[in-house]
């Protein structure tokens, strides 16, 4: 129960032992602390921003489907649009290329026909001389009436 | 030459006191003495510097004397503290722990939480000091539970008489740390706050400036308390456990009925005391860590 040098032993002692804690004992085990601390926050904070964004990415999938979609329906509206339209076109200029393959059939129909008509009248002309030749024949000079046999022809 | 014969004869008292302890056949009062003596080593005004062989020559011995048992256990305790600890700082990892590394993490976070909440300064000895204080008072607290007889007969067998093994029932070691934070919290009280606002402190409060002498009274009365209360507290509780176990010890020897109530009532009295040890030790902690706190801050 006296005070005496165990006072000082033990205060030595307390000292020393307070600079070992303080000096190789505290910093290492707080140091790890903190490190776990801040790689478990890390860790979630790196969680969240993923969770984040995958919901930022889904969201942008939906998107970019929707919009999608909506150009599919746009294309395919186009399409069919420009279906009937190329259908119309075409009923059009098959419609002009008939009309004109029809004129141009007249056309020819009339070429051949006056062509034959014109052929019709040679040969009338020249079945008529040629019958009025044999009629004629002994009487009529050949060359006398040939001029006005031209001048017939012609005017058939 | 009268006086010197009654001092012989004293000494003679006591020598005869300390032989009945070891026949067996002793007083009650001399069995509490005996395990209330520390084994001290000094410089007795007349062997020299010897080992104290009676209670007597301890107290003779005076100032120039060291109690090899409380210094024995409490370096002992307070490096198996050290060894624990660095073993785990030595190894530690911040990646997954194992379960010694969790355990000590366990504690030194159990401090940084209590020093987190009283401590608003910027110190980086408060921690640890709080850390060391509390597992090495606890440790020599905990000897309080090692049943009382044990060590001292382990220790009488090998021809040493006095053995007492709880270093808190020294009031030296618990004044030794008391006085050491109280010269800390002068420190930095001074440190932080320079003589001039330190003595303010001491003087222009709570009365004002008319009153210094009041004030440094009623304020010099309330510094020299704080390590009077902060060892005493801890030295009171642990003494009085020790007493009581002592006490209950000596029921052993009154026949078997009292030695089962004995028995019983140690146990009791163990459970119990772990309490006051967990506590005292934790008070001791939270006390140094407020005074720290009240030297850092200007109120």
């Amino acid at each position: 129960m006296n005070i005496n040098l165990t006072l000082i032993g033990q205060t030595i002692t307390f000292i020393i032992f307070v600079w070992f804690c303080m000096k190789f004992i505290w910093p290492p085990i707080m140091n790890a602390l903190n490190e776990r601390r801040k790689t478990i926050s890390d860790g979630l904070a790196a969680a969240e921003e993923g969770q984040r964004e995958r919901e930022r990415g889904r969201s942008d999938a939906d998107e970019l489907i929707e919009q999608a979609k909506s150009q599919a329906q746009e294309i395919i509206a186009k399409a069919e649009k420009r279906g009937s339209e190329v259908v119309a076109e075409a009923k059009t200029e098959a419609r002009v290329e008939g009309e004109r393959i029809l004129t141009a059939a007249r056309g020819e129909i009339d070429m051949e026909a006056n062509r034959a008509k014109e052929e019709l009248r040679l040969q009338v002309a020249q079945l008529a001389l040629s019958g009025a030749e044999q009629i004629l024949a002994k009487e009529i000079d050949q060359k006398s009436h040939e001029q006005m046999l031209s001048e017939l022809a012609e005017r058939l | 030459m009268p006086v010197c014969e009654s001092d012989d004869t004293e000494h003679f008292a006591d020598i005869k006191v300390y032989d009945m302890a070891s026949n067996g056949e002793l007083t009650a009062s001399g069995y509490i003495k005996h395990h209330l003596q520390n084994l001290t080593f000094g410089n007795h005004p007349e062997n020299g510097w010897s080992i104290a062989h009676s209670a007597q020559e301890a107290s003779e011995m005076g100032f120039m004397a060291i109690h090899l048992d409380s210094m024995f256990w409490s370096i002992a305790l307070g490096v198996l503290f050290l060894l624990v600890f660095g073993a785990a700082a030595s190894r530690v990892t911040s990646g997954n722990p194992g379960k010694f590394q969790n355990f000590i993490e366990w504690v030194v976070d159990f401090i940084d939480d209590n020093v987190r909440g009283s401590f608003s300064g910027k110190n980086d000895l408060i921690a640890p000091l709080a850390l060391t204080l509390f597992v090495w008072i606890l440790l020599m607290n905990l000897m309080d539970l090692v049943p009382v007889d044990w060590i001292p007969e382990a220790a009488k067998l090998i021809g040493i008489e006095y053995m007492k093994v709880v270093p808190t029932t020294d009031p030296n070691i618990t004044f030794a740390m008391a006085l050491s934070v109280f010269v800390l919290m002068i420190f930095f009280n001074i440190k932080n706050k320079g003589v001039g606002g330190f003595v303010g402190e001491l003087t222009l409060q709570p009365f004002g400036k008319w009153m210094i002498p009041v004030n440094f009274f009623l304020e010099m009365i309330g510094l020299l308390a704080k390590p009077l209360s902060h060892s005493l507290r801890l030295f009171g509780n642990l003494y009085a456990g020790e007493m009581i176990f002592i006490l209950i010890a000596l029921l052993y020897g009154s026949g078997i009925v009292l030695a089962v109530l004995g028995g019983v009532l140690q146990w009791a009295w163990a459970v119990f005391h772990v309490l006051i040890v967990l506590l005292q030790a934790f008070i001791f902690m939270v006390l140094t860590i407020v005074y720290m706190d009240m030297a850092h801050h200007k109120h």
